[in-house]
């Protein structure tokens, strides 16, 4: 059940987060989306064995969680956390891209270990952009900036709906479960039978929440339609974010960063 | 089974993403045709329910692992197909940005794979007529056996989702057959789990509230599903444009998309690709400040990939020399990076880039 508290302390953490007020916070939500997507895809467009070039797109998420005063290690964590499946797939790249890439000082490295590595350094960036992105906005101000990008309603609501009664499903499940486990202190296991009918209570329950969830929708003038009462106006100091975003993503794409910094450096040395 | 964003090229995902977002618009239209103004909070309260449901396991006999509930399958059959699909999407965006399961550009490929196949194929093509041919009192074991054969099909094509979009993306070197002999087997047994689970649950409403899940019965929560053929014909030919708009976009080595698409239209480049292609490299030419940085002779060119030559942004061969300081570079701009990370440590948040 600890998951069930992780989630908890999650989105109460992630809320927190999101209600400060910083110079991040400042900025249009749908500058921020627009900038996460576009960092997104310029980190995926790299070459498979690109792994230098790569690293210089590691300011964004850097400075963006200083901007918005977002905890970098926790960021960190999560990242490591969500590594395995990029992680297992990457693994047999050595076995099985064994072509010579690069020649470090005499040694051979294959394109399979470039390109694991530069699977590592995508995971990395990408969560790390995704979590951020939520970590500064929120949740209903990114529903709200999704909805006014054009997302269907039907989403962003299902999306509100969602965040909202998550924290109380899930408690009423840990209070099910720990009834369940005083009473048969002795069962370690969950055997499928008890799994179905406990989970089919929850079901049962949520079912006539939503029934009076909906009444009392209804009771307060709902019209098929939950308003979104987030308003933002666009401010010369977002397209600035976007537009300076943009270029520094294009110059990283065209030119690599790294290489010429060690380049600067080797001459430096010699 | 949550697709990477780091397995995944551009056009790929982007493909996918289309064909979600294309998909999601559908479902949208169908709902929003619905008299039905209960439907949002009963979607939005099962979507969360899902959410919940998938932190607690049981366990396996005889195993000592453990499994859970999938939620595609479960929600068509609760709410059919179109609701199902948005609730899903809604649950895979959540771990996406909460539990950074999967990713932002791979959301799209996660939705079609978890989502497309349980609520399009899975139950409106084997559950559904399954479920109506074994009538209205149907056995026990029966409908457990339609209920598990359902979650596995569904799961099953879910897996090759994810296996066909890593493969097209190129980023990872598996080959086809190997990958293929990893997943299916695997998620053949998570399927069966899955589907057991389901099949309790269902099981359980079944006794308890006969309506909710009665295929006969058109009075329940479930919105009526038709098997989309138009939408997925327009996607289908969605795909291949967006396909072709975006491969210039992917790396300089011609991937597994740009391959496909060879095939598919016979050309060795789709549309406007090759253009933007060489823009971009004579752009990068310009804006390079110092784009002949290798000192060194190259030593061996042998692993200098074909076909790129000539499109601008070609891989530099080996070259002691430019790993050296392709090396040096990265940890250089590592400790950069950290220098700035440092410098802008809170309380200090200054207003530049």
């Amino acid at each position: 059940m600890s998951s069930i508290e992780g989630l908890r302390r999650e989105v109460h953490s992630l809320d927190a987060t999101a209600g400060q007020s910083t110079w991040l916070s400042r900025i249009d939500p749908r500058a921020m989306i627009l900038a996460t997507l576009a960092y997104v895809l310029t980190v995926v467009s790299f070459h498979r064995h690109a792994v230098a070039a790569l690293l210089p797109l590691a300011i964004f998420p850097v400075v963006l969680a200083r901007l918005g005063n977002i905890d970098l290690a926790k960021v960190g964590l999560k990242v490591l956390l969500a590594m395995p499946f990029a992680l297992m797939v990457g693994l047999f790249n050595p076995w099985f891209d064994t072509n010579p890439r690069l020649n470090l000082f005499g040694l051979a490295v294959s394109g399979g270990w470039l390109s694991l590595a530069s699977i590592l350094v995508r995971a990395v960036l990408t969560v790390a952009a995704a979590m951020i992105l939520i970590a500064c906005i929120g949740m209903h101000r990114l529903c709200a900036a999704l909805d006014r990008l054009g997302v269907p309603r039907v989403l962003t609501t299902q999306l509100l709906f969602m965040h909202r009664y998550i924290l109380l499903l899930a408690g009423e499940l840990v209070r099910m479960n720990l009834a369940r486990e005083l009473r048969a202190p002795c069962a370690s296991t969950m055997p499928l039978a008890v799994y179905g009918s406990l989970l089919g209570h929850l079901l049962l329950r949520t079912l006539e929440r939503a029934q009076r969830i909906h009444q009392a929708m209804l009771a307060r003038g709902f019209d098929g339609h939950v308003p979104i009462g987030q308003v933002f106006s666009w401010h010369w100091r977002d397209t600035g974010f976007l537009a300076i975003c943009l270029a520094a993503l294009l110059l990283m794409r065209t030119t690599d960063l790294s290489a010429l910094l060690g380049h600067w450096l080797m001459k430096a040395v010699t | 089974m949550h697709m990477a964003d780091a397995l995944l090229s551009p056009a790929i995902g982007a493909t996918f993403w289309a064909a979600s977002a294309g998909t999601l618009a559908w479902c949208s239209k169908r709902l929003r045709s619905d008299a039905r103004d209960h439907l949002a909070p009963l979607m939005g309260v099962l979507g969360a329910f899902v959410f919940a449901a998938q932190m607690i396991n049981f366990t396996i006999p005889g195993t000592g692992s453990s499994g859970h509930v999938g939620g595609g399958m479960l929600l068509s059959i609760l709410l059919g197909g179109p609701a199902a699909f948005v609730v899903i999407a809604s649950v895979l965006t959540m771990q996406a940005l909460f539990f950074a399961d999967g990713g932002l550009l791979a959301l799209g490929a996660n939705i079609f794979n978890l989502g497309m196949f349980p609520c399009f194929i899975a139950y409106p093509l084997i559950y559904r007529p399954l479920a109506k041919a074994a009538g209205t009192t149907p056995a026990k074991g029966r409908l457990v056996l339609i209920t598990v054969l359902a979650t596995m099909v569904g799961l099953q094509l879910g897996a090759l989702g994810v296996v066909t979009q890593t493969q097209l993306s190129g980023i990872s070197s598996l080959p086809l057959s190997t990958f293929l002999l990893l997943m299916q087997p695997i998620h053949l047994a998570i399927g069966l789990v899955e589907g057991l689970a389901t099949a309790a649950l269902i099981a359980f409403i079944r006794e308890a509230r006969p309506d909710l899940v009665d295929v006969g019965n058109a009075s329940a929560v479930r919105v009526p599903t038709a098997f989309p053929t138009r939408i997925v014909a327009v996607l289908a030919g969605f795909a291949l444009v967006t396909g072709g708009l975006f491969s210039w976009f992917a790396s300089a080595n011609p991937d597994g998309l740009e391959w496909s698409i060879e095939k598919v239209t016979g050309k060795p480049e789709a549309g406007t690709g090759g253009a933007v292609h060489q823009a971009f490299g004579q752009l990068q030419q310009r804006i390079a400040l110092m784009p002949d940085y290798k000192f060194a002779q190259p030593e061996q060119t042998t692993a200098d990939t074909a076909g790129e030559s000539g499109s601008g942004e070609t891989w530099p061969a080996i070259d002691a020399g430019t790993s050296t300081a392709g090396v040096l570079g990265g940890l250089g701009t590592l400790l950069l990076v950290t220098v700035i990370g440092y410098l802008l440590r809170p309380r200090r948040s200054r207003a530049t880039e």
